[in-house]
């Protein structure tokens, strides 16, 4: 896809200013580039390069540490589906068989009209309600082959799920992949916190040398 | 990092090892301190030209530090402490040394019978030596696509790769090149390039050899021999004037690799990859075997007796200085003093210049106080870029140059013709046009400069199109404020060649040709009997048809004098004789050609740009006939009935030593006893005359510019046409496309988009070349690149004007 379109580039600018150290503001601008394609492409990685003064080498190194920055193309909704014990105990591989099946894609790839990925995934910390799965994040609890259908009966007919996620507010709305948040931060000039040149701060009293 | 110009603490720290009590010094590391002691800890990620990482556990050992007790711990990361027992044959540290072994060894494909790396590979060493003798791992490896180009001269096999951060490390750390990374994470880490962004570095050949596996490879040695059939010898590399010292690699009498090796005072174990794959070029089809007269094969004594006629005729005709010799600074020591003698004293013209019109003038550069790289380097000193960009033209002098900046808090000011290799690192950038404001230049930086700090300046000459006299002026504005210099002039023993004579008005020893008249009358027969010109007034005057002779040294005028016109024209009317390695433009249009033996096929000593006398040895044999220049220079002084007096390049050193200023008291044994090279520096003394003094300044002319034009600066590249590269099969495809880049606000005035052909017009001729906006251009200049094929500038200068000043015409 793309560079950071000329909008994006100014919110990449104030967040670069917020930092001391220009690379320090990677990890947020890749962010910022996986909201706006929905993964952070070559482009956009030569892009922050660029604006970080860093090599795209550099970029790339960083970016593939974090598994949750896509590389590639996924759908608008990632499904990821946890195969762990606790899940795996109470019907997980049932679970994942049932959507590879019902979406006709193998774990990993993506349906034809790119409206779902499914990812077979290790433990997300919510074994007390196994089997679970999360839509971008969201989740859902105690899911069977009955409900991953209703979930996505919904989305594939643009509504939001009728059984809501948890912990995602009344509504249960869930946004596009690579959505961050429904408002962007913004810190005003005058309230931004000075940014101490890190080269001339002392160096702190554990690395001073015996 | 080991620094090595800190002083020696005065105290010590008390540790015990292996139950051997030594004193290490305060902040060494265990590894080191160990190392020094006799006890080698087995490691693949510590370097000691390197930060230590702790990456690959290999380095565990037995440290008790007191408090906890004894416990395993990376000696590369732990720095001695009063009192601290370490044991490196504990079992603890066995089983660790096992364990870790064991561990790298699970995704290694142990392909050692196919892999370059095997019979030199620490992995395999320390396996045998440390390891555990059978595998317990019977899953499946992790697989790559292998082998993946990663630059055009490097492979990496990532199924190999341990992941111990050295390549990486070297990118970022040492050579600020970070274009390889680590990517992914966890059992699936690899290192690559960022997609369609190879790693092109200038300084990549160093991953191959400081890669403990067989991981990276270099596209010239892969497959080439296998390290027991390898002879060495030690050498240095003479690629450029820095001095690297290599070992260079042969197998059955053909050159396969150079391999840098760790010269505290010069390269640190690290080499450009123009000169560790330029070494290539040896063995390249092209090279002269025999001789030739006429253009046909000849034998070696028609050839030198066709030579020897045609400088005795000239000599009847005009006198000595009918002959002009130019070049030289290809040759050994040895050789250029055989030269030198065989012009100066049998010949007795003083028309002789090691340098092509693109250096500075020879008593100027040998007058001015030298630094040694080491003191241009020392911790918060300053150092002075002036009219030179080490990055492009002295590879390994600007990693040196970049580590005292990054590392030893050395100041960096840069003072010439607009950004180089190292703007960014530049405290202070003062940047002017040719023409003379690099005076005004230079006086604004000195301005600047921290009070009460040594100051080395890196002199080099900023661009062929501006007169040297006004680089002479700037450099004078800070010698006469107590600097030190490290003159940048980088063809291979330019330095040796200067001290050595072979520069109009001097004799060998740094000593000017009056001050030595009667030294040298009574220790050669003879001197000239005035001073001779350098190689533009030499051109010249065979243009004109008062010189009939000139002989090239392994010069290629054509290509490398900033006058094309000029040389075509002296090469139509005086005969050439040309001693070369390689068929290049000048040696097609020689009467006479004699095959010269090259770097790795001689032994002597070369001389780089500190001073420092550094061994050359041989490796292999020359091809054909060709044999060492001295030797022709001794045969052709005997067909012009004389005798230079020595048989051999040792005998020649114990001349040189004997009769040269600057050299004396380096006769062999102490050439030999250092491994380091030996700094030529002596002042002579008894008998032997004065070497040249400090020289002055004499103001230089101010060459304003006209508004219609546009003044043209020439810069080179550390891939350029230069005969080494082009006949180097790994480099010969690295060389560039030539463009002309100009300040973005002129580049608007174009009214054309990026890449668009432009004509670049002077006076004497033109060239359409790409043009580029570039924010490291100066107003008002425009930067074209020297000397590359298909596209030389030199046919736009003429050597008779200071500056050059051009048109741009854009064809609509």
């Amino acid at each position: 896809m793309s560079r950071l379109t000329p909008q994006n580039e100014a919110i990449a600018l104030e967040i670069i200013s917020r930092y001391p150290r220009k690379k320090s503001a990677l990890i947020p601008l890749l962010h910022l580039a996986q909201e706006q394609d929905g993964y952070v492409s070559d482009d956009a990685m030569r892009h922050l390069a660029e604006l970080v003064e860093v090599t795209p080498a550099e970029v790339i190194g960083t970016c593939s540490f974090y598994e949750m920055f896509k590389r590639e193309p996924v759908g608008t909704y990632l499904v990821n589906i946890c195969t762990n014990i606790a899940c795996q105990l109470l019907g997980a591989e049932e679970l994942l068989h049932h959507a590879e099946h019902a979406l006709g894609i193998k774990a990993g790839n993506t349906t034809s009209d790119g409206l779902f990925t499914i990812e077979d995934v290790e433990c997300i910390a919510a074994c007390t309600e196994a089997p679970c799965l999360t839509v971008n994040y969201r989740y859902f609890y105690k899911v069977d082959g009955g409900d991953f259908d209703a979930i996505v009966e919904d989305l594939r007919s643009g509504r939001q799920p009728t059984r809501k996620a948890a912990e995602t507010g009344p509504d249960g709305h869930i946004p596009p992949h690579g959505t961050l948040a429904l408002q962007r931060q913004h810190i005003p000039a005058d309230r931004v916190a000075g940014n101490a040149d890190p080269d001339s701060a002392p160096a702190p009293a554990w690395l001073e040398q015996p | 990092m080991s620094d090595t110009t800190d002083t020696p603490p005065k105290t010590t720290v008390s540790v015990q090892i292996n139950g051997h009590a030594i004193e290490a010094q305060p902040g060494e590391l265990v590894i080191e301190a160990a190392e020094r002691a006799g006890v080698h800890i087995p490691r693949f990620c510590y370097h000691p030209r390197m930060r230590p990482v702790g990456m690959c556990r290999m380095c565990l050992v037995d440290i008790d530090a007191g408090g906890r007790g004894a416990m395993l711990q990376p000696s590369c990361m732990v720095p001695v402490s009063e009192g601290m027992v370490v044991d490196t044959e504990s079992e603890r540290t066995r089983k660790a040394q096992d364990g870790v072994l064991e561990f790298l060894l699970i995704n290694h494909p142990l392909d050692c019978p196919v892999c370059d790396k095997g019979g030199e590979c620490p992995l395999q060493d320390n396996t045998i030596a440390f390891g555990p003798g059978e595998s317990r791992f019977v899953e499946e490896k992790r697989h790559y696509e292998k082998p993946i180009p990663i630059s055009d001269l490097v492979f990496l096999d990532r199924e190999r790769c341990i992941l111990c951060d050295r390549c990486t490390r070297f990118a970022k750390e040492v050579a600020g090149d970070p274009l390889i990374h680590f990517q992914g994470r966890g059992a699936r880490t690899e290192v690559n390039t960022f997609p369609d962004e190879p790693f092109s570095s200038y300084f990549s050949g160093n991953t191959v050899q400081i890669c403990p596996v067989g991981a990276l490879t270099s596209s010239s040695y892969r497959f080439k021999a296998r390290p027991w059939d390898l002879t060495e010898v030690e050498s240095t590399c003479t690629g450029c004037s820095v001095g690297c010292s290599v070992t260079l690699q042969s197998s059955r009498n053909r050159l396969l690799r150079s391999m840098g090796v760790d010269n505290d005072a010069v390269n640190w174990g690290w080499l450009c990859d123009r000169g560790r794959f330029g070494v290539e070029a040896v063995n390249s089809e092209a090279r002269l075997s025999e001789p030739s007269v006429g253009g046909r094969p000849a034998r070696w004594a028609d050839a030198l007796r066709k030579a020897a006629e045609l400088i005795a005729d000239a000599v009847r005709a005009s006198g000595p200085i009918g002959v002009g010799v130019i070049g030289g600074a290809r040759l050994t020591n040895e050789s250029a003093y055989a030269w030198a003698k065989l012009a100066k004293s049998v010949i007795g013209t003083d028309n002789v210049d090691a340098q092509l019109g693109d250096g500075l003038p020879a008593q100027f550069v040998l007058g001015l106080p030298r630094a040694t790289i080491a003191e241009a380097c020392a911790p918060k000193g300053t150092i002075v870029l002036l009219g030179t960009d080490p990055k492009e033209t002295l590879g390994v002098l600007f990693l040196r140059l970049r580590h005292a900046v990054v590392e030893s808090g050395a100041t960096l000011v840069e003072v010439g013709h607009g950004a180089g290799g190292m703007s960014k690192l530049a405290k202070h950038r003062f940047w002017s046009s040719p023409g003379g404001s690099l005076v005004d230049a230079a006086r604004q930086a000195l301005a600047v400069l921290p009070a009460g700090q040594p100051v080395t300046v890196v002199l080099g000459r900023s661009s062929v199109t501006e007169d040297p006299a006004v680089l002479a002026e700037a450099a004078m504005v800070f010698a006469e404020a107590g600097a030190r210099f490290l003159p940048a002039l980088s063809r291979g023993n330019v330095m040796g060649a200067l001290d050595m004579g072979l520069a109009p008005g001097l004799l060998p020893g740094r000593v000017e040709l009056e001050a030595g008249r009667s030294f040298f009358t009574s220790a050669w027969g003879s001197v000239p009997s005035g001073p001779g010109v350098d190689t533009a007034a030499m051109l010249q005057a065979a243009a004109d048809g008062k010189l009939a002779v000139l002989v090239l040294l392994g010069a290629n005028p054509l290509d490398d004098f900033p006058d094309r016109a000029l040389v075509q024209r002296a090469f139509d009317r005086a005969a050439v004789i040309a001693v070369d390695t390689f068929a290049n433009p000048s040696v097609a249009t020689a009467t006479v050609v004699l095959p010269a033996a090259a770097h790795g096929e001689v032994d002597g000593t070369t001389t780089n740009i500190e001073g420092r006398i550094l061994p050359l040895h041989q490796g292999v044999t020359p091809p054909g006939t060709a044999r060492p220049d001295w030797i022709i220079a001794t045969e052709l002084a005997t067909r012009l009935g004389a005798d230079l007096g020595f048989e051999s390049a040792a005998q020649i050193w114990d001349e040189i030593e004997a009769v040269a200023s600057s050299h004396a008291g380096l006769d062999r044994a102490v050439l030999d006893a250092t491994r380091d090279g030996t700094i030529a520096a002596g002042l002579g003394g008894g008998a032997r005359p004065a070497v040249v003094g400090m020289p002055t300044a004499s103001p230089a002319s101010q060459v304003p510019l006209d508004e219609a034009s546009l003044r043209l600066v020439v810069r080179r590249k550390m891939y350029d046409g230069a005969t080494g590269t082009a006949n180097s099969t790994s480099l010969a495809g690295l060389p560039g496309d030539n463009d002309v880049r100009l300040h973005p606000l002129d580049f608007q005035g174009l009214s054309i988009q990026e890449g668009d052909l432009v004509t670049v017009v002077s006076d004497w001729g033109s060239i359409s070349l790409p043009a580029f906006a570039d924010p490291g251009v100066v107003r008002g200049t425009v930067t074209v690149l020297a000397n590359v094929r298909g596209a030389t500038v030199n046919h736009l200068l003429s050597s008779s004007n200071p500056v050059t000043d051009v048109r741009l015409e854009v064809s609509r």
